[in-house]
């Protein structure tokens, strides 16, 4: 019986660039640009060693909701390794909110066949970290998530969350959706090699028709949440910076004893 | 007025304060009504009554510990069920926010995550988020079914208000979901006897710039003559000189405290995610260049090595 792994990764704004939003108050996307969310790097890593755990009776499948460009985020994931692609991509998606992309991504992920879904811990823009346990909630699979170790064996998926308070091992029965953390190991580099067999791949592309999804349940439209204003943060203003000459110590206190903190 | 549910954040039945401001918040919008599951959720009734809450519905059944977020999120779906609140609120943090999540989906509602300030408006409740690394203020509603937000730790001050607090046992019925992730192991945090890194009115951070992890008991040091928490950059963190728990930023814990004292951190995007709305900032760092300084209500361009004992010994000396 071979696995079948499904990663979901996010195409962001590069954060290194001006984020910001655009007139109808949905992220900016022509004044940055974007790329495959640092943090599902490690989505697809883990996805990655865990088919190879399975000593090759694996696929990996990448999966990315978004616009046209989207596209790019695939493609960066099966340079990493991945076996093939799945673009959702239709204009009544823009705008939104994170129980209509839960949905679109549920749909395409039930389409695609799965016994285990790898997500990363939080995007870089909307950053809510509440998607993959929304998954789980639609498909109806156990969710392990937040997780700092994992791997599966004999139709069991394992590992360690470390929370506020305490660190936890979990485990569940496949099929199940799982996160991973920035802790969990290291994203490899795209080798030459993989990335001229990433060429190659397959991507398909599907909108909201081929998913059967009716176009007022997504999008604008069919949001439950909706921004009123976005405002940009006055940048702080600029303090005082003093050069240590052998008091900087106690120049620090003084200060600190003028806000009352001493 | 209408009922406000309250989910009560606790460690065997002492209620963190962010719970408590979240009590401040409910009250803005209504009347508290504050739901404590786990073990000693009873014990949480006392401090949740003197701090607005009129009800306080318990349930302390085993599942909460033996199984991941389902069995929360179904005791939470019967409590509304039971009180019909106007909004559900709860603490952000990882778990509370997949809880919030799955029982907005329940609920068919909008869901809000990570309110930095709730305010009530003519349409329900208004959350105010911080976007993209704080560089923007947004103001966002949820326009059907009862809104769920998660709220900050540090976003609304703790106000003592008097209230019934009468108890009622919830009563659970859990779904077959709710045994789907069994939690095989727990180890608790050991304590470090300092404040919780995002409850803590002041974080000292050390980052790179220390060199070592010995030389985080500079960081230490300095953190107990303020009685502060202490944090650290994810360079600190992934060079194995401070626990991960501690890292602060975007994959970190995000923390808003009065004082923020940064020493050898360059201030990276992703760190100044997680620190950029603490109310005073102060850097140390050497290089006159380093983007910390944007930041910095006051800063030191110098030798940490040097001007930290310093500091720590004018501040002990001034404490008396
Ligand atoms: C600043 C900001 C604030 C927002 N606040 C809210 C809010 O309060 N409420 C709300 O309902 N919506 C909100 N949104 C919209 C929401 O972010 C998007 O709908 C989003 O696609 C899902 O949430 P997320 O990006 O935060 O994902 P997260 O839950 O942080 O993502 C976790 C993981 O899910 C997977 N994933 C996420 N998106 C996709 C995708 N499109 N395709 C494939 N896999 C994916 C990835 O593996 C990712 O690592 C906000 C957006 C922004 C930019
Ligand atoms: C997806 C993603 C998520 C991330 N999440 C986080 C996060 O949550 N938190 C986080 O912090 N980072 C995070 N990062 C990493 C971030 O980009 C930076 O790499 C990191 O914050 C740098 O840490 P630093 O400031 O300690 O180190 P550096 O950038 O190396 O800075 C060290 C500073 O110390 C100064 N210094 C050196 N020696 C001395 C001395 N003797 N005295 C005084 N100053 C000295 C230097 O001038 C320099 O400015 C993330 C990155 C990515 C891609």
């Amino acid at each position: 019986m071979s696995l079948r792994i499904v990663v979901c990764v996010k195409y962001v704004p590069d954060a290194s660039g001006e984020r910001g939003f655009a007139d109808d108050l949905t992220v900016d996307r022509e004044g940055v640009d974007g790329l495959l969310s640092e943090l599902d790097e490690y989505a697809v890593e883990q996805a990655l060693r865990i088919a190879e755990a399975a000593g090759g009776d694996a696929s990996v499948t990448v999966l990315t909701v978004g616009p046209e460009d989207a596209r790019e985020a695939v493609r960066k994931a099966l340079s990493m390794g991945a076996d093939q692609g799945v673009h959702v991509e239709d204009d009544d998606l823009h705008g939104s909110d994170v129980m209509g992309t839960s949905l679109v991504v549920a749909s395409a992920v039930e389409r695609a066949g799965f016994d285990l879904v790898v997500c990363g811990m939080a995007s870089t823009d909307g950053v809510m970290g509440v998607l993959p346990a929304l998954l789980a909630e639609r498909l109806g699979v156990p969710q392990v998530s937040l997780l700092s170790e994992v791997s599966v064996t004999g139709g069991v998926v394992s590992g360690r969350r470390d929370g506020d308070t305490a660190s936890e091992v979990l485990e569940a029965s496949l099929p199940a959706v799982v996160s991973v953390t920035d802790q969990s190991g290291e994203a490899r580099y795209p080798s030459f090699k993989g990335i001229m067999a990433a060429k190659k791949k397959k991507v398909e592309s599907w909108d909201l028709e081929e998913l059967d999804l009716d176009a007022e349940l997504v999008g604008s439209a069919g949001a439950w949440t909706e921004v009123d204003t976005a405002v940009e943060r006055p940048a702080r203003s600029a303090g005082t910076v003093v050069k240590d000459e052998g008091e900087g110590g106690l120049r620090v206190a003084e200060f600190l004893a003028s806000r009352k903190f001493v | 007025m209408a009922d406000v549910l309250v989910v009560v954040d606790h460690v065997e039945g002492s209620v963190r304060k962010p719970t408590l401001e979240l009590l401040t918040v409910a009250r803005r919008l209504g009347t508290p009504v504050a739901v404590a599951l786990g073990a000693g959720a009873g014990r949480t009734v006392e401090v949740l009554a003197g701090h607005g809450a009129s009800r306080i519905l318990v349930s302390e059944a085993g599942e909460y510990a033996d199984f991941l977020v389902v069995p929360k999120v179904d005791a939470l779906h019967q409590a509304v069920k039971l009180v019909d609140p106007v909004a559900v609120l709860t603490v952000s943090s990882g778990e509370n926010k997949e809880i919030a999540a799955r029982l907005a989906l329940r609920l068919e509602s909008g869901v809000v995550t990570d309110a930095v300030d709730v305010e009530a408006g003519g349409e329900g409740p208004v959350a105010v988020q911080s976007a993209f690394a704080a560089s923007y203020t947004t103001r966002s509603r949820v326009t059907r079914g009862i809104p769920v937000i998660t709220v900050k730790p540090n976003s609304a001050p703790v106000e003592p208000a008097a209230a019934a607090g009468a108890v009622e046992e919830l009563a659970v019925e859990f779904s077959p979901a709710a045994r789907g992730t069994r939690v095989v192991s727990r180890s608790a945090r050991e304590s470090t006897g300092r404040p919780e890194l995002t409850e803590a009115a002041i974080v000292v951070s050390g980052g790179r710039g220390l060199g070592s992890g010995e030389n985080f008991a500079l960081i230490e040091a300095l953190a107990d003559a303020l009685g502060a928490a202490v944090g650290a950059s994810r360079a600190a963190v992934d060079a194995g000189w401070y626990p991960h728990a501690h890292q602060v930023g975007q994959t970190g814990k995000s923390v808003s405290p009065q004082l923020y004292i940064a020493s050898g951190i360059s201030g990276a995007i992703q760190h100044r995610a997680g620190m950029q709305t603490s109310k005073t900032i102060v850097a140390i760092n050497k290089d006159a260049e380093a983007p910390i300084f944007d930041l910095a209500d006051y800063g030191i361009v110098g030798d940490l090595h040097t001007v930290v004992p310093q500091l720590t010994e004018e501040v002990a000396a001034r404490k008396g």
